[in-house]
């Protein structure tokens, strides 16, 4: 196929090792990222059948979902998490794969570590037993998430049987107003397509405001295609790609970073190319964005008021805003700004990274959190702990009377002790407020870091353009 | 895999949109490193009080579909996590068919992979098969793939359906897709060697570099 071809298109067409003729590819895939939760019944199924792992160096694996967040000398003492972790170990070692410990300081959530150790790179094909996988493509890589029977076929043979995904192009043009995050850019964005807007589609984010934004914001971005319903979604690589990537660990080195660069260079969409979908959103019409219900389609501006199912467009989305109203205890009508909390987290693969840290502890320092609420820090990665600890954001964050805690996943989605209790309402810069995610019967608002810093000192969520001027 | 060709069992409804995986399996059960015994856990937020009392309005736990092999729900179903524990639970609980009008892409892959067809058709079929399997005294439906073709215990038209050869082919046959990807070991060769000289910096690079 000749002609002008979309950034997917190119990722795509360069890694098809053969395509059957009713269209059913095998893909080579360059890098793959292995956790704990999704890995153990897959080495299993190696073992059971006599396999090995084709390429482990293209392997890298952490435990990040049921790490504990606090004191790391000591073993985890729930058993059946610390069984998990140890049989990632066993297993990295048994097949010969890279292992970050759970006590070495480059641990981390597995979506944070892949593009700070430089080992996730542009054009590449990237997958891990994971939904959020997708973070990855902000370097202009195709990363999808893919469940254990995948991660399987992976290992044995460094390649996925797919069908080809359509594309669907998302432009945010413009100029974000002050306040507005890449965070309320992607709740904006699937709060406009919903949750299963993106299914069957490769997203590619485009325009002005996606090109502004920081690989840090890019990711955030990505991360959350998934909610939007799209596997992957992905960014050109550009300038911005290649300074993050420079000299980190994983990354291609003297000669080959040249080459490499020259490459990337020709991972964009070619003018004239075509989608089978295009969704256009104004940058100047986004305000700070917070989730009301119990699924990432559930948002609503900062300014704005928990909806009315009397307003649904049919009977099942009317059924589903009462349950979800219900479950969060909230009433049709109130102004979201009056909507008070017990919990705030800030973390996770959506906003665990240093930016993130910098962008609350900028709104929090000085300042202390409301005594109605319980706030903790969770670094995405031990690095990423490392330096904002280098930078003094920790000092802030504690002094404001946040927790400052080890790497991991935790409350995103309580794997590990920190959970919500019944009823609890949390301001979270995650990715789900699905029933249950935090907790059971945890109530869960996702909003951006900044924001989240803003609901931690006035106690209930907030417009944190009040705080900052 | 046990190969899929022709299910006759009881349809449950579940009239709810947008059931995700964090409901199909809660968390708490991810922690463990088998594929099996997740069926009793199954909705387990929805089927179960906190004190672990079963809740008798969830339709798993009504005596007509304690059995049930089939499911009929609401647009996309499953979407969320990659979880694969969430159709181990399904097949593990003895459901072996999911009927929706959408479905979330991981979700729908990982069905395949562990003997489980989901099925996708229009929503006025669904709300139609959805009144039977809520209404029908015994709601017993069979789908059989060997026809495409599911009938409904009303007697009405049987409903067609259609399935991407490739899976359905892998269901019927029960065939290890693994196995079938390691025959083609000769091409993935060329692949890789061609690749490595076209970008030799992702063999340079990557872990343990
Ligand atoms: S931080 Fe949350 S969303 Fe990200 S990988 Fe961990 S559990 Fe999944």
């Amino acid at each position: 196929m000749s002609g002008p071809k979309t950034l997917f298109e190119k990722i795509w067409e360069s890694h098809l090792v053969d395509v059957a003729e009713d269209g059913t590819s095998l893909l080579y895939i360059d890098r793959h990222l292995v956790h704990e939760v999704t890995s153990p019944q897959a080495f299993e199924g190696l073992r059971a059948s006599g396999r090995k792992v084709l390429r482990p160096e293209a392997t890298l694996a952490v435990p990040d979902h049921n790490v504990p967040t606090t004191d790391r000398s000591r073993p985890i003492e729930d058993e059946t998490s610390r069984i998990q972790v140890q049989t990632l170990e066993e297993n990295c070692r048994e097949f010969g794969v890279q292992l970050f410990g759970m006590r070495d300081r480059r641990q981390g959530i597995v979506h944070v570590i892949g593009p700070e150790q430089g080992f996730t790179l542009p054009g590449t094909t990237i997958v891990c037993g994971d939904s959020h996988t997708s973070t990855h493509g902000a370097f202009g890589a195709l990363a999808f998430g893919i469940g254990t029977s995948e991660v399987e076929h992976v290992l044995a043979t460094q390649t996925l049987i797919q069908k080809r995904p359509k594309t669907m192009r998302i432009s945010v043009e413009g100029t974000l107003p002050f306040g507005v995050t890449a965070k309320d850019v992607i709740l904006a964005i699937i709060g406009k397509i919903g949750t299963a807007g993106g299914t069957g589609y490769v997203v590619e984010y485009a325009g002005s405001v996606i090109r502004g934004l920081s690989m840090e914001g890019r990711m955030t971005v990505c991360n959350m295609s998934i909610e939007g319903g799209a596997r992957a979604g992905l960014i050109a690589p550009d300038e911005k790609t290649w300074a993050y990537l420079k000299g980190r660990p994983m990354a291609p080195k003297g000669e080959d970073w040249e080459k490499a660069v020259a490459w990337w260079r020709t991972l964009v969409s070619d003018e004239g190319a075509t989608y089978d979908a295009e969704v256009l959103l104004k940058a100047e019409e986004i305000e700070p964005q917070v989730t009301w219900g119990t699924s990432p389609q559930d948002v609503v501006g900062i300014t704005g008021r928990v909806p009315d199912p009397k307003n649904a467009k049919d009977e099942a989305q009317r059924r589903a805003m009462e349950r979800a109203l219900d479950y969060m205890g909230l009433t049709p009508g109130m102004p979201v700004e009056e909507i008070v909390l017990d919990k705030v987290f800030l973390g996770s693969c959506t906003n665990g990274r240093i930016e993130d840290l910098r962008a609350a502890a900028k709104v929090i320092a000085g300042k202390k959190i409301a005594a109605n609420v319980q706030a903790m820090v969770v670094p995405g990665s031990g690095l990423v702990r490392y330096q904002a600890e280098q930078e003094g954001l920790d000092k802030i964050f504690k002094d404001a009377g946040f927790e400052w805690r080890e790497a991991g996943c935790s409350m995103c989605l309580g794997m590990n002790p920190d959970q919500l209790s019944p009823k609890e309402r949390c301001a979270s810069t995650s990715n789900r407020n699905f029933e249950g995610r935090q907790g059971r019967q945890g109530r869960t608002h996702l909003l951006s870091p900044e924001m989240a810093a803003a609901a931690a000192v006035t106690g209930k969520l907030t417009d944190v353009r009040k705080l900052v001027a | 895999m046990v190969p899929f060709t022709k299910l006759t069992g009881i349809a449950a409804p579940l009239p709810m949109i947008n059931v995700d995986t964090d409901m199909i399996i809660p968390k708490q059960f991810l922690k463990t490193i088998k594929r099996t015994g997740l069926g009793k856990n199954l909705f387990d937020e929805m089927r179960y009080t906190q004190d672990g009392q079963e809740v008798p309005d969830f339709v798993l736990n009504q005596p007509k579909y304690r059995q049930a092999q089939i499911l009929i729900a609401g647009e996309n179903f499953g979407c969320g996590s990659s979880r694969e524990h969430a159709p181990w639970a399904l097949a593990d609980f003895g459901i072996r068919c999911v009927i929706a009008p959408s479905f979330a892409d991981i979700f729908h892959n990982n069905c395949f992979k562990n003997g489980i067809l989901p099925i996708r058709l229009p929503q006025e079929t669904i709300d139609a098969l959805m009144a039977e399997a809520q209404n029908a005294p015994d709601p017993t439906f069979t789908v059989d793939l060997e026809q495409n073709l599911i009938l409904r215990p009303t007697g009405n038209e049987p409903i067609s359906f259609k399935i991407d050869p490739f899976n359905r082919e892998c269901l019927l046959e029960g065939l290890d897709d693994i196995g079938l990807t390691m025959q083609k070991a000769d091409k993935i060769q060329a692949f890789v060697a061609k690749q490595q000289a076209q970008a030799p910096w992702l063999y340079s690079a990557g872990a343990g570099a």
